[in-house]
């Protein structure tokens, strides 16, 4: 690369120009930032400005310091190729957040000075990344199961001209939906079951010159990394290797098994049976009549029983609901109608759950005569040939309803995700194994183990991590598909419970992110959230002491071990969060343009004014994702927070190493505020885990402090949302209130 | 008819028999006509459940209820259904027949004023005003039917001179041109709604 050339520019736009003394800015950049040349322009952003810029870098520039808007504003404008640019936030971040008058034009100045400092520090320690060089480029998708949603995904990406792979367990295409009689309607006008379409599609695939199909087959064991994934395929018992590029995992659902219901009848008697049950009656009846299952009696009396083991609160059976057994109800209750509108149909639900246009669908349900009762039900006792439905009719506050004389008893029960092995558990079992020396642990493991779907050969286990109530999925609001392992999403059922029409939607997004993972892998560029980034981590490997710390505690599991234990990168897998160099003790982890330095250089280049000045110094380490956007939110809205702050922007909280506190606070800072994203079950993190590892490495910061004699409140961590815009300001104020109550940091001046 | 809780007996009975019966199965049980009736607190079956009674197949009980003598006809219900229902239509159409199965609640006054209002009209083909009056005062004994006319004495006064109620219409009063086909049209219409709502 060519010799490094650092240049500054001041905006004087956007009443920089009157608020700061832009000539003092240019001087500190030139003096103090040490930049090659410094220059003011009256608005940078516009053509003149940019083409100042422009010419500069024909010139040599290497890298552009702008002290203007902030780093999320005129993107476009400051987006010079082969460049680094750092932006130096002195509109949202200095003078839309102070008053501007006199008495605060001195702290204002001294806000944007510091400013400049930093974007200076930062530029000169950046390199250019040029993209990971040992990628894979291999396009190909490898999809795991044949059920609506692997077809589609398969089906959608061929279309889209990718080569497919697709790996069936059973001898047939087709998953749930073969098993089918109808399924609930998906256009207009919604008033009755439609057919599957399954056939069709499985002809489709078969057809399809893109898409190689196996079928009785099982994915044995999956290694290497988007864009170069090996994958072993135990194809009829012969192993077949596949490379491919990316993965979706549609491996769907399993039924609650209604035998851990026998306070509904499950498993007492054959008249009570399960959706999917009724589903094997109605095929078997083929738009015929449906027998009573016990002695092929005349059905007269049909009861739905809604929420059978779901939504339950007492822990014992599924918590949540599935979604799509109310219309599967009012489906199945239509095939009786259709058939005899004589037969009586009652659909006993605590709530009645139509999203979409299954509204519609309802409601043609009530004009074929299907009665919906709003009840709990109690129990269901077989007797004879019929049972008795007991239950509390919540409209006519009867304790006491039942029907006494159903020949039939439908179960809703929920979907139950085939996620294979929970890693969590795994993990545990493993580590209390202890290589074997623990037998009931080690057995556990492998039971664990052996319903592995991918069989990953990660660091961090054998399959996708699972989030809530085993489904596996990162973020079913923010980043659907999406999941801890880059390069592998997830379709249909297995992420949230879902019908049909659903997870024909899911599958065709999770093909499109497949496409997305393989495209960005090709030219060695990060997948998403931070699509198209050049920069990837590397290690120093002198100095690991093989801690594992960052393989551990890696959200994404793209880190594997070498045979001498040091850290194995896996670029592709990387979302470039960087926990890792946040997590790694001797500081060894770093990217091109983010490193220990980059941001050390940032803190030590503040202006530090002595004990007496009172003027104190905190040190904000802001989430890019959220907290920044809000602060700079806050100056769009103008409202104003302590001029002693100074942010500097981290890609995630997780990147936050505990040597930029202590030095911080060694270099005079009198506080520091950490602010991340919401973590827990309900996070808003889009590392997923960055901001909790965090906390919890920051839980432990207390005893630093105390070993320096520091008060524990110099260091403060918080919860930021994106729409924290008023709440960060005053949280601010506070702190800052804080600090001076307790006083100034005793480091300053050494 | 026996009564079978949790069947669609009942309901095929109201779809058949009630005017606009065939609405009731389209109740969604959101229960905004309860909560818009201007008289729902004094019910004891607010529309809503009414409807949820008909589906469990309780005949006797909605039969027997004097919830739907109680609606006024505001169309309160009807305006808000979200569902569309008809409910004021079903309300008048239960209680007739209530009514033609003898399961009204004994000296519920508006099916005894009903009557005395149909008696009153079928009679000449017109509403005589006197008449109906006096037989609502007097419909609970002579000495209560002496209270009520003094109480109501001023404004029958007051009506008189403004020339809005002539005494001698207690003779008999004025009747339409032909009667006789008036009652004949009533009749045959009774028949054809008989037949049609298998009331007879």
């Amino acid at each position: 690369m060519a010799e490094q050339k650092v240049a500054a520019y001041i905006c004087q736009g956007c009443g920089l120009g009157d608020r700061l003394d832009t000539a003092d800015l240019a001087k500190i950049a030139q003096k103090e930032g040490k930049v090659a040349f410094a220059k003011e322009h009256e608005f940078l952003c516009n053509a003149d400005g940019v083409q100042l810029i422009k010419n500069d870098i024909a010139e040599g520039v290497t890298h552009v310091v702008i002290g203007a808007c902030s780093r999320r504003a005129k993107t476009e404008a400051f987006s010079f190729p082969g460049v680094h640019v750092s932006r130096a936030n002195l509109r949202e971040g200095v003078i839309w957040v102070r008053p501007d008058s006199d008495e605060h034009r001195e702290t204002t100045q001294e806000m944007a000075a510091d400013y400049i400092r930093m974007s200076c520090a930062e530029a000169k320690r950046v390199n250019i990344p040029a993209g990971n060089p040992n990628h894979g480029g291999n396009k190909r998708i490898l999809v795991v199961g044949g059920g609506m949603s692997g077809m589609t995904s398969a089906l959608e990406a061929s279309r889209a001209g990718y080569q497919v792979v697709l790996v069936e367990k059973s001898g047939e295409l087709g998953g749930w939906a073969n098993k089918l009689y109808k399924r609930i309607p998906f256009n207009e006008p919604f008033n009755g079951p439609q057919d599957t379409g399954v056939a069709e599609m499985a002809a489709a695939v078969q057809a399809d010159g893109n898409i190689t199909v196996y079928t009785n087959a099982v994915v044995s064991k999956t290694g290497g990394a988007p864009g170069r994934f090996a994958v072993e395929i135990n194809h009829n018992g012969t192993p077949v290797a596949e490379e491919v590029g990316a993965i979706v995992q549609a491996t769907g659902f399993t039924t609650y098994d209604t035998a851990k219901l026998p306070e509904l009848g499950g498993g007492k008697s054959p008249n009570v049976v399960d959706q999917a049950g009724l589903e094997a009656l109605m095929k078997a009846a083929n738009g015929g009549a449906i027998k009573r299952p016990s002695d092929g009696g005349e059905v007269k009396n049909v009861v739905f029983v809604q929420c059978a083991g779901q939504r339950d609160d007492t822990g014992t059976h599924l918590p949540y609901c599935s979604g799509f057994c109310c219309a599967t109800s009012v489906k199945q209750a239509m095939y009786f109608k259709d058939a005899n509108p004589d037969v009586d149909t009652t659909v006993l639900y605590t709530d009645l759950r139509m999203p979409g246009n299954n509204e519609d669908f309802y409601r043609s349900a009530q004009n074929k005569g299907v009665t919906f009762s709003k009840g709990k039900v109690k129990s269901v006792e077989a007797n004879g040939n019929q049972c008795k439905v007991a239950f509390h009719d919540l409209i006519l506050n009867d304790e006491n309803a039942a029907i006494a004389d159903a020949d039939l008893v439908v179960l809703a029960t929920g979907q139950v995700p085939n996620a294979g092995t929970d890693i969590d558990a795994w993990t545990q079992a493993e580590t209390e194994s202890n290589n074997g020396q623990n037998a009931e642990a080690a057995q556990r493991a492998q039971e664990l183990k052996v319903v592995s779907v991918l069989n990953l050969t990660y660091r961090q286990g054998p399959d996708v991590p699972q989030l809530k109530h085993g489904f596996a999925d990162s973020h079913f609001i923010c980043f659907p598909y999406e999941t801890r392992r880059t390069g592998i999403y997830m379709a249909g059922p297995v992420r949230r419970p879902m019908d049909i029409a659903q997870a024909t939607e899911d599958a065709t997004g999770a093909a499109m992110k497949a496409i997305q993972a393989v495209e960005n892998a090709a030219v060695g560029r990060a997948a998403h959230p931070r699509s198209g980034d050049l920069s990837f981590p590397s290690v120093r490997k002198e100095g690991c002491t093989q801690c594992k710390r960052c393989t551990v505690e890696c959200p994404f599991g793209a880190i594997d071990e070498d045979e001498q234990r040091y850290p194995l990168f896996n670029e592709e897998r990387c979302r470039r969060c960087g926990t890792c160099m946040g997590a790694c003790p001797v500081r060894v982890i770093s990217f091109e343009n983010y490193s220990i330095d980059t941001v050390g250089s940032q803190i030590k280049s503040v202006d530090m004014p002595d004990e007496f000045d009172e003027k104190p110094r905190i040190l904000i380490l802001a989430c890019e994702n959220d907290a920044y956007p809000a602060l700079d939110m806050a100056g769009m809205n103008r409202i104003e927070y302590n001029p002693f702050v100074r942010v500097v922007p981290v890609r995630c909280l997780g990147s936050v190493n505990l040597i930029f506190i202590t030095d911080a606070l060694n270099s005079g800072y009198d506080g520091v505020m950490l602010m991340g994203c919401k973590h827990g079950d309900d996070y808003q993190c889009h590392f997923v885990k960055g901001s909790e590892i965090a906390n919890y490495r920051l839980s432990k910061v207390d005893d630093t402090l105390k070993s320096l004699n520091l008060e524990t409140e110099r260091v403060a961590t918080y919860e930021v949302a994106i729409t924290d815009i008023e709440r960060v300001p005053k949280l601010i104020n506070e702190y800052a209130a804080k600090i001076e109550e307790i006083g100034m940091n005793p480091f300053k001046g050494f | 008819m026996s009564e079978m809780k949790y069947h669609n007996n009942f309901l095929r009975e109201v779809e058949e028999r009630v005017e606009e019966g065939h609405m009731v199965k389209m109740c969604m049980q959101c229960g905004v006509c309860s909560g818009s009736c201007p008289f729902g607190p004094h019910w004891a079956h607010p529309p809503q459940e009414l409807f949820m009674m008909i589906r469990a197949g309780k005949r006797e009980e909605v039969l027997s209820s004097d919830s739907m003598w109680m609606c006024t006809s505001c169309y309160q219900c009807i305006v808000r259904c979200p569902r569309k229902l008809p409910i004021t239509h079903i309300m008048h159409g239960l209680a007739y027949l209530a009514k033609r199965e003898g399961k009204v609640p004994k000296g519920q006054p508006t099916a005894q004023f009903g009557q005395m209002f149909w008696d009153n009209l079928t009679k000449t083909g017109r509403v005589n005003e006197l008449k109906l009056s006096l037989s609502l005062y007097f419909k609970d004994g002579f000495g209560q039917g002496i209270k009520n006319a003094m109480a109501m004495q001023s404004v029958g006064l007051g009506l008189m001179k403004a020339g809005r109620l002539n005494p001698l219409e207690i003779l008999g009063g004025h009747s339409i041109k032909d009667k006789s086909g008036f009652q004949a049209m009533l009749k045959k219409a009774r028949e054809i709604e008989d037949t049609r709502r298998k009331l007879a």
